[in-house]
């Protein structure tokens, strides 16, 4: 064999899994639809017909129309504007607490203990176990509940003493809330995934060539261990973002999450829950019904496809 | 074995205490004051000292927070802060009761659907059946139980009128339809795919092939030697979907006006009444861990390859 046969597959795995992916109909169907929910989330001040609070006395409880694509609610507000400025606030949480809470401290960790082991490992595991043992589902409640004031009255302190202005205004300390709420038990799943790869990976003989050729701890860490133990990562950030949209949606279902007048989808989804809301306007329901749905169903198969092709061992 | 069962089961009081702690300091220092709580509109300084007094508040947190756990040790977890006079304990069970319900009769029909669905469908891989039923469970499974119970009030209550709309009347009464079918269905389609791939593992064993030869009747290898094997991992499913009936069960009790633990969890939380939030995450964290004891001692029961270390 000569070096040029070599070549169309010598731009690694990554390369040949993410063909392999786009081979899957399901999955490129999945990527283009969330592709299109995040980016006209995060466009929603450009793109939204209306503004999210603006009320058009004159079409109070309007079903779909042309002129409002999801109808209005009660007070009159185009149901899809506040869509799109709800999937925004479900985006920018989502994609920060998977940044800091799954990636950085769930992976960071995960290596810290699958390589040093032996007290290290103990202590990152057992208070893991701790947060895992709270269902956690109510760990964030109680969080989210507890810590809004704080970090209220911590921003306004931040406010009162800096040349910082209206920062309570935009909002930031319900994406705070939120986030912190969720990073705290999001990070644990990720840490013992990435714990068991170290385990297993360190053990290989490259690793051993690296050490003994004086490689850094962090060289091995991030530069054998890492890349070798991406394929779950992504697994596992694909799946954990359907989990994270759903509880995001929940906690704002339940008023813990972003605070009105800014739309959410959870809260929308809560005032059109009501029975009093669903035999006026039911159409109320569909839209932000709709983005919830496909969200937390695409995340799923996309990870599922992820899987398929990243981790061919398990097919 | 033992000696691992045995270090899990001593190592459960400590994560238990470590749980408890971090939720009596949220309850702590989190906003709001219960005194202020109790006393609603007709707050008056002196009175809420001395109430804040008889009440144990104003002593250090760590007095009185193993004051709380050595009480909690003997079952008794004080009083309500809200509901006056009424002991944690009672509320909590005549509640949890009502929960249990909801979540047997939606388990029912997870199992009852899901379980034969999953093992037929097995049987019928690399056929258009089988890719469609689980892509459409995939899809049930996905619809968050926020848009999927008003979807069924609105159709089947609102429209058709076949089910009354909310309220709880036991496990028997028509009530009970709208959150057995919510809560059920997306377990159906999660046990279904999971019957489906551990029927399809089994079926491709050397022993399925060895009974076909010698000539077993195909029922009879379906019952004796496929079923049988395929349920193991089912048993783990199961108990770890009893943190996931908890998701769901906070927002159907409060969607259908179900009197359960998971409504009343929530609202105390919003009230502040943290006796009550105490007691059930405890009860809630030390069932959560014994359910993942359990699952794995029983899975090791059911199949003997699995060592436990």
């Amino acid at each position: 064999m000569t070096g040029q046969d070599l070549t169309p597959y010598d731009r690694g795995h990554l390369h040949r899994a993410f063909l392999r992916l786009w081979r899957k109909k399901l999955a490129v169907v999945c990527i283009s639809i969330l592709t299109m929910i995040y980016v006209s989330g995060l466009a929603a001040p450009w793109i939204s017909p209306y503004e999210y609070n603006y009320q058009d006395y004159t079409a109070i409880r309007e079903s779909p129309s042309f002129k409002h694509w999801a109808g209005t609610d009660l007070k009159g507000r185009d149901v899809f504007s506040r869509v799109l400025w709800g999937i925004q606030n479900t985006v920018v949480i989502t994609f920060v607490t998977m940044a800091t809470g799954g990636l950085v401290i769930g992976v960071s960790m995960g290596l810290l203990s699958g390589y040093f082991g032996g007290r290290v490992d103990s202590i990152i595991m057992r208070v893991g176990e701790v947060f895992s043992s709270f269902p956690d589902i109510l760990l964030v409640i109680l969080l989210a509940a507890t810590l809004r004031m704080r970090i209220l009255e911590w921003v306004r302190w931040v406010e009162d003493n800096t040349f910082l202005d209206g920062i309570v205004k935009t909002g930031i300390a319900d994406y705070l809330v939120v986030s912190l709420a969720l990073v705290s038990f999001s990070w644990i799943g990720m840490a013992r995934l990435v714990r068991g790869q170290v385990l297993s990976l360190k053990e290989t003989q490259y690793v051993e060539a690296a050490r003994a050729t004086g490689a850094s701890i962090g060289r091995i860490l991030f530069v054998h261990l890492l890349p070798n133990a991406i394929g779950p990562i992504v697994v596992t950030v694909s799946m954990g973002m359907g989990a994270l949209v759903g509880t995001e949606i929940i906690l704002s279902w339940l008023g813990l999450g972003i605070q009105p007048p800014r739309p959410s989808l959870g809260t929308m989804l809560y005032e059109a829950g009501s029975l009093s809301a669903l035999r006026v306007v039911p159409w109320m329901l569909l839209a932000p019904g709709l983005v919830a749905w496909s969200l937390v169903l695409c995340w799923n198969l996309l990870g599922d496809a992820l899987n398929d092709v990243l981790n061919p061992r398990t097919r | 074995m033992a000696k691992y069962v045995l270090r899990r089961i001593l190592w459960l009081p400590f994560l238990l205490i470590a749980v408890s702690s971090i939720t009596f300091t949220l309850g702590t220092y989190g906003p709001g004051d219960p005194v202020q709580v109790m006393m609603g509109a007709k707050y008056d300084p002196v009175v809420a000292a001395r109430l804040r007094e008889a009440l144990g508040l104003d002593r250090p947190i760590m007095v009185q927070y193993t004051e709380y756990m050595w009480n909690a040790v003997q079952g008794d977890f004080g009083e309500s802060l809200v509901f006056r006079g009424r002991s944690v304990s009672s509320l909590l069970v005549s509640k949890m009761w009502v929960s249990f319900q909801v979540n047997a009769a939606a388990m029912v029909v997870s199992l009852s659907v899901g379980l034969p669905l999953g093992f037929w469908i097995a049987h019928k891989q690399g056929t258009w059946l089988d890719p469609a039923t689980i892509t459409l469970s995939l899809l049930l499974m996905s619809v968050p139980i926020m848009v999927s119970i008003p979807l069924v009030l609105w159709g089947l209550c609102l429209k058709l009128h076949w089910v009354p709309c909310s309220g709880w009347g036991g496990i028997l009464d028509a009530r009970i339809i709208v959150p057995a079918i919510t809560m059920g269905v997306p377990g159906v389609a999660g046990l279904a795919r999971l019957m489906r791939a551990s029927t399809l593992d089994v079926m491709g064993q050397d022993f399925v092939r060895t009974a076909h030869s010698k000539g077993i009747h195909p029922l009879s290898v379906d019952y004796r030697h496929i079923l049988r094997n395929a349920l193991i991992p089912i048993v783990t499913v199961l108990s770890f979907s009893l943190a996931g009936m908890l998701t769901t069960g906070f927002i159907t009790e409060r969607l259908l006006g179900i009197p359960g633990v998971g409504d009343f969890a929530i609202k105390s939380i919003f009230s502040r009444d943290y006796p009550v939030i105490m007691a059930f995450t405890l009860i809630l964290s030390t069932a959560f861990v014994l359910a993942n004891l359990l699952a794995d001692i029983t899975y090791s029961f059911i199949d003997p390859r699995i060592r436990l270390t």
